[in-house]
């Protein structure tokens, strides 16, 4: 067990930014809180008398939902703030937010932005702890903690193993979290989408790029497959929706290729018969609803190390 | 830091443990509806070897469970290294049993406070006792030990270290006092 090392930063902008010791650290601190929400009282009073702000200039439940649920288990108090009925619509810029929010007197802001970059920017400007829960696109380090977690869980082990992650990469803060992420702990992560979907230099970041999908999932030991949004087209998107399902998306007769005990995960919502078939969603290789019950374990672990760093920081001075 | 005396060793560890052992079987009149609840990291192995113990003289088990108390603790923020918040195992319904907390080290009393918060989350047991291997006196809060190892007078600017074979490779216990 590592006794020595501490966790110092007041905030979570991104794995890019943490070193593999602090992403075991938070994986290690959530795996102990998992415990809390089984038990009969579920929650624990580290963070009582906190006051944590959800911050979301983007529409999102799930994120936020689970970011709530993790700040009451710890029992702080949680106020939401969604952009369309604030003062963002009047025109407040992200730091006089943020700075008000500070007055205020809270403790930790966390924020979904559409800006990639915001949460830094934010942080840079307030002394609160900022968690970054999607900027754009950026990262989204707590959906990719909870991906690595659950993968953990399952397999035991992150180093060495094969990754596949499937899907619109180009515009994905969970795919490039998840790279970070599975980089640093030591698995081998490939992508992939058709070409337009792919950004330019990501082999960069020490990643294989494939286009085709069975290629992509033959050796894989878990496959993290991305939300498609095709909601956003204008035009009418369901001949594109076949195509897509027909060359990328996860079927039982694609997995009888595969290793038997690969690991099937989806940041979620689902699209049923685009990403993924039903069977696939729902059989013994998803883990799709571990990951939200395990999300909540994550997320309780950051908001718990953040305000922690923060604390002892004012108190020494 | 340098150690000053030796106030436990392996066989007075033991004979420590069986005799609390014995006198939780005498207060509880048996194993009915008894269990042990260890306080991470150290409290936890003890409970498991009070449990081995009273298994020995009673033929009988109890449950054995481990508590992390870290997240109910009113100082946090005063301890200069980071505690690490570990995992926390009670696999029964406490309700309705006679708890003993077990810990290595009584002194302010801090510790079992929180511990007791803690437990209460978890049910509302009949009654909840205490036993520790060493009571070192300096309470701040009103609270005692049913059971104790030793009652080892000490200053308060020394520390108590228990170190038992399961983490720490020997059985032990000294007091460790500052340089002057």
């Amino acid at each position: 067990m590592n006794n020595t090392l501490v966790w110092t930063k007041k905030d979570l902008l991104g794995l890019e930014y943490l070193t593999k010791e602090e992403i075991e650290l938070i994986l290690s601190t959530a795996d102990s809180f998992k415990e809390v929400s089984t038990r009969e009282i579920k929650k624990v009073p580290a963070l009582r008398g906190k006051t944590v702000v959800n911050l979301f200039y983007e529409p999102s439940t799930r994120t936020r939902v689970s970011f709530e649920v993790a700040a009451k288990r710890l029992s702080a108090d949680v106020i939401n703030i969604a952009s369309e009925t604030s003062s963002v619509k009047k025109g407040e810029t992200l730091i006089d937010t943020g700075r008000n929010i500070q007055a205020l007197k809270a403790d930790i802001i966390v924020m979904r932005h559409n800006y990639s970059g915001a949460a830094v920017v934010l942080a840079r400007n307030v002394d609160l702890s900022v968690v970054n829960a999607g900027d754009g696109w950026h990262e989204h380090p707590t959906q990719a903690l909870l991906d690595i977690f659950t993968l953990k869980e399952k397999l035991g082990k992150i180093s060495g193993l094969n990754v596949t992650i499937v899907g619109d990469i180009a515009h994905s803060r969970v795919a490039r979290s998840n790279i970070w992420g599975l980089a640093k702990l030591g698995a081998h992560v490939t992508v992939c989408a058709p070409q337009v979907l792919i950004p330019p230099a990501i082999d960069e970041l020490g990643v294989r790029v494939l286009h085709d999908i069975d290629a992509a999932l033959k050796d894989a030991d878990a496959v993290n497959v991305l939300r498609m949004q095709f909601e956003r087209d204008e035009e009418s998107a369901f001949p594109k929706q076949m195509e897509y399902f027909q060359n990328y998306g996860i079927t039982q007769e694609r997995l009888k290729k595969v290793k038997k005990n690969i690991v099937i995960m989806h940041p979620g919502p689902i699209n049923r018969g685009i990403e993924m078939s039903s069977e696939v969603a729902d059989g013994a290789n998803s883990v799709i609803l571990e990951q939200v019950t395990n999300g909540i374990a994550v997320r309780m672990a950051v908001l718990f190390l953040v305000a922690q760093a923060r604390d002892n920081k004012s108190s020494q001075g | 830091m340098r150690e000053k005396a030796k106030i436990l060793d392996k066989e007075s560890i033991n004979r420590a443990v069986m005799r609390i052992a014995h006198e939780i079987l005498e207060k509880n009149k048996g194993t009915q509806d008894l269990c042990l609840i260890g306080i991470r990291n150290r409290g936890a192995f003890l409970a498991q070897r009070l449990a081995d113990a009273i298994r020995k003289i009673d033929n009988a088990g109890v449950p054995v469970g481990a508590l992390d108390i870290t997240l109910y603790r009113d100082d946090l923020t005063l301890i200069s290294t980071q505690p690490l918040v570990r995992k926390t195992e009670i696999d029964f319904d406490i309700t309705d049993k006679n708890v003993v907390l077990v810990d290595d080290v009584l002194y302010t009393g801090r510790t079992i406070r929180a511990a007791l918060d803690a437990l209460i989350d978890f049910g509302r047991p009949r009654s909840i006792q205490l036993a520790v291997l060493i009571d070192r006196g300096h309470r701040e809060l009103p609270i005692r030990a049913d059971y104790a190892g030793k009652n080892i007078p000490t200053a308060n600017n020394e520390t108590v270290d228990v170190r038992l074979e399961e983490v720490d490779g020997r059985d032990e216990a000294v007091i460790v006092g500052k340089d002057e």
